[in-house]
């Protein structure tokens, strides 16, 4: 039972095992889907004049660079913090109304940032709405919040319930007789937490880590709303400003070189160690810490942070419509923008899914150079800003495949390019958690690999499957660059009828298929959260 | 097994709900897409690619629809990305116009090619400086960078007719602009072109030592000088009618700068025909109409943008065009997209992007 350092025997077998054929094809498919967009990157930068290289070396590059992963390191680790909080409250603690808890700390994930940093503007501002309820205090005006203190709220705020989610499922999925043997073996609750329980952790704090670091990489409507200028921003200036896509394409291969080492990384941070049960488990209801007097700091702190990234955004959305309605501004009610865009984020949440397995099962069943490989260049898509990664598309596709051009399974493949980690994660989290001998003893049973994976592993991934798809789904419909550059001419989702009233300036109309995302997102987000509430436990 | 049993109602909600939503939808958008290649039979169709807000062109597009019983298929997006997606489509595009919000795209698009000259008949409706000189794109209607003021903290005659005097040190801590905005960019590389790098860079440099604040567009720009926020913004001229139109009446005016001051300064929404357009006929068509009788009427009468052929007037009481610019003054718009390299540099240099 010795978990922090024992070598995966297992895995150490395996590496010299050849590698299942599907498994590579799969793996492929999914890097010639993100290599696309690197390639024209490459083929853009290829263009680069003496004046642009000049423009990128003299200009404020490294400046950029500094700022942006500032900006990332800042608010992984803030995030981080809050998500592993929250995890733990909601799923080992006697927090008052836990099991509500444990939905509403998921649900600002449903909040698009750009949404989201707008409320934020509203509310907090130098003359928003609270200023206007101190302004009887002699309050005349708040700071301002923009440039870096607004990216970091906005950004922390709305990226924490990675890290929940994947954290809560961690340690809903541990299994108590390790932390419980270490008990009887005499070590204090906290030197159990901090020996035991950590290490077992430490791959889906990685994991959730560099989903938040990535996704600070790739936003654009936090930065741009608080004016923040990071990598992605200065790529969208050259396209919108300039009009010049040599730099642009520069800077994105740039983000997608930071993209990597973050990966990496992770990668290393994850180790070999084994974490998963050897014995066979029991069913067992898990003792909850009892949190005593700091259950009043525990609400506290959980009213403040659903409070500001979930409360306050419903509510001035709700108090936009309102006021719309009331000057007579015709209600914004898209009934098919709705069906498209449940139609085409579950389309891509099934084809990130799929696509996902074979990366996962590689790197956790065949660890090595190439499955880590495949691993970091299969991430660097979510690393991309998602107007690049739809250029990208629109130039092969117009030019090489015009059939598929303008369509939606070529939405549906740039959502994947664009959210792969978002479900290979909790899969490889799975994956890692699953002890390999269990599929072997499908195989000593006279049972091929692909009889094994079907009968044995999968069901046992159904949940962080689940975890994975509803993370893509999420994100997608919430989507906006690549999909008004590859979507069908006329196809309407919510993000792009907010983006239609939004940039005429038309808030309380955008205000309406703002709200819709936020209740169609919610469904699938709180049945996967709810479960993290529920205290039974039971042996795999 | 309750865990278990959770999981997979989640998977079969989603997948159920996409499933009828599908169903639902067939009829809705998905359709669009596909009749827009079959309907060739049926008559003419066209396939626009639209900068300009579906808020506010939509009913343009369905009176053109009327009038000339050509079908209209309109890709909106963002002006500088749709020209980036005309560009990187080359020769695959399918695209037969591109209707820009401003001559820095349709210039873009220019430069690279993609347009196929205009017939003289229709640039000679339009001035001269609305259009393009190769005759690649013409506009369609004008929008003028002014200074919007909130009437309470300050009376018109404290402000200056020349642009420049912003930087006076009296408006320290008093002055909004957008500077990631296109329009206030392009404004940025006309007084380039006008007065020089060097007196252009010293003005953003006095407005920076001004404490200047920064919006994310206009609309925004325009809600903070209406909320008290700042009392000056440097934004399009229609923005106060277009906030005021959710907002209510503000305490909000324009101030036009000064004929030839490099403050006022127009710039042009525009369209033009691709190269490969597959229906050129309705392609000439539409510039035709947009540019003709109905599509300024409309201009004049729908929107609050100016008119630009000569002898309609804007919606709302706006300074007449000619004392706004002045006949001569007005820089060469087609010489902006050269121009914006430079003018976004130079905003990066003084730190306000």
């Amino acid at each position: 039972m010795v978990v922090r350092s024992g070598t995966n025997v297992a895995q150490e077998r395996r590496r010299g095992r050849p590698v299942p054929i599907s498994l590579t094809a799969g793996a492929l498919l999914v890097c010639g889907l993100v290599v696309l967009p690197i390639a024209y990157l490459l083929i853009r930068s290829a263009e680069a004049t003496d004046q642009s290289w000049d423009l990128i070396l003299r200009g404020r590059t490294a400046w950029l660079a500094i700022r942006t992963i500032g900006l990332a390191a800042a608010v992984t680790a803030t995030a981080g913090a809050i998500g592993i909080a929250c995890a733990w409250l909601a799923t080992r603690t006697d927090l008052p109304f836990r099991r509500v808890w444990a939905v509403l700390y998921a649900l600002p994930l449903v909040i698009p940032s750009y949404v989201g940093a707008f409320v934020l503007l509203a509310a907090l501002g130098p003359r928003g709405s609270v200023q206007g309820w101190l302004e009887p205090f002699g309050v005349d005006r708040l700071p301002d919040i923009g440039g870096f203190p607004g990216t970091y709220l906005a950004l922390t705020l709305f990226t924490y319930p990675y890290m929940y989610l994947i954290v809560g499922a961690a340690i809903r999925g541990l299994d108590p007789g390790l932390e419980e043997t270490a008990r009887t073996l005499g070590r204090s609750r906290v030197d159990v937490f901090r020996r035991v329980t950590i290490p077992l952790l430490r791959p889906a704090v990685a994991g959730g880590a560099m989903l938040i670091a990535l996704y600070t990489l790739h936003d654009f409507g936090a930065v741009s709303l608080m004016r923040f200028p990071t990598f992605t921003q200065a790529i969208f200036l050259q396209y919108r400003a300039a009009f010049d896509r040599t730099p642009a394409a520069i800077l994105s291969l740039m983000l997608v070189a930071i993209a990597i080492v973050i990966v990496a990384a992770e990668q290393r941070s994850r180790g070999r160690a084994r974490r998963y049960r050897i014995g066979a488990g029991a069913g067992r209801t898990i003792p909850l810490v009892p949190l005593g007097r700091w259950r009043w700091a525990a609400l506290v702190f959980s009213g403040a942070v659903v409070g500001l990234a979930l409360a306050l955004p419903v509510g001035v959305l709700t108090h936009l419509i309102v006021r719309g309605l009331s000057a007579g501004v015709p209600l914004n009610v898209t009934v098919g923008a709705a069906g498209n865009s449940i139609v085409v984020s579950a389309a891509g949440a099934a084809a990130a899914l799929v696509l996902a397995l074979p990366v996962s099962i590689l790197v956790a069943r065949y660890p090595g150079g190439w499955s880590h490989g495949f691993e970091r260049v299969s991430y660097t898509g979510y690393a991309l800003p998602g107007l690049v990664v739809g250029l990208a598309y629109v130039f092969f596709t117009a030019n090489y495949a015009p059939a598929i051009y303008q369509s939606l399974p070529l939405v549906v493949a740039a959502y994947v390019v664009l959210f792969l980690p978002q479900t290979a994660e909790p899969l490889k989290s799975g994956l890692l958690q699953i002890n390999p001998h269990v599929a072997e003893a499908g195989g000593t049973l006279g049972r091929g690999p692909g009889t094994v994976m079907r009968r044995v592993v999968l069901p046992l991934l159904a949940r962080p499957a689940a975890a994975g798809a509803v993370l893509v789904f999420l994100t997608a419909m919430k989507e906006l660059p690549a999909t008004l550059l590859l979507r069908p001419t006329g196809f309407e989702t919510l993000a792009t009828r907010i983006w239609t009233s939004a940039s005429a300036g038309l808030y309380s109309r955008a205000a309406v298929p703002a709200l819709l995302i936020v209740l169609l997102s919610a469904i699938p987000l709180s049945a996967l959260a709810g479960r993290l509430g529920v205290t039974e436990l039971r042996g795999d | 097994m309750e865990g278990r049993r959770r999981t997979r109602l989640t998977l079969v909600l989603v997948l159920a709900t996409s499933l009828i939503t599908a169903a639902c939808s067939s009829d809705d958008g998905t359709t669009d897409s596909t009749s827009s290649t079959g309907s060739a039979e049926e008559g003419a169709s066209l396939t626009v690619y639209s900068g300009r807000e579906e808020e506010f062109v939509a009913p343009l597009f369905e009176q053109f629809e009327a009038d000339t019983g050509i079908e209209v298929d309109v890709r909106y997006g963002d002006s500088a990305e749709l020209a980036a997606t005309i560009v990187e489509e080359g020769e695959g595009s399918p695209a037969d116009v591109f209707f820009s919000q401003d001559a820095g795209s349709l210039g873009a698009v220019a430069e690279a090619g993609s347009f196929a000259p205009l017939g003289q008949e229709i640039l000679d409706r339009v001035e001269e400086r609305f259009r393009s000189p190769e005759g690649l794109w013409v506009g369609t209607s004008g929008r003028g960078r002014v200074a919007v003021y909130n009437t309470e903290a300050l009376d018109a005659s404290e402000l200056s007719p020349s642009i420049l005097d912003l930087a006076d040190g009296r408006w320290q801590d008093r002055i909004g602009l957008p500077p990631t905005n296109s329009s206030f960019q392009a404004h940025v590389a006309a007084m380039m072109l006008t007065i020089g790098e060097e007196k252009t860079r010293e003005w953003l440099e006095g407005l920076v030592a001004n404490g200047v604040r920064f919006y994310e567009d206009n609309g925004a720009t325009t809600r903070a000088v209406a909320a008290g926020e700042i009392d000056v913004g440097l934004v399009n001229h229609y923005y106060k009618y277009e906030v005021e139109a959710e907002d209510g009446s503000l305490p909000i005016q324009n101030h036009f700068f000064e004929t030839g001051d490099p403050g006022s300064f127009v710039n042009t929404a525009g369209v033009g025909i691709l190269a490969g357009a597959a229906d050129a006929e309705a392609a000439r068509t539409f510039v035709d109409y947009v540019t003709g009788e109905a599509g300024q009427a409309w201009v004049a009468e729908e929107t609050w943008e100016y008119p630009v052929v000569p002898g309609l007037e804007p919606s709302v009481e706006l300074l007449s065009i000619d004392r706004f610019v002045g006949p001569e003054s007005q820089v060469d718009l087609s010489e902006l997209g050269p121009a914006l390299p430079a003018a976004l540099q130079l905003l990066a240099d003084v730190g306000m992007v």
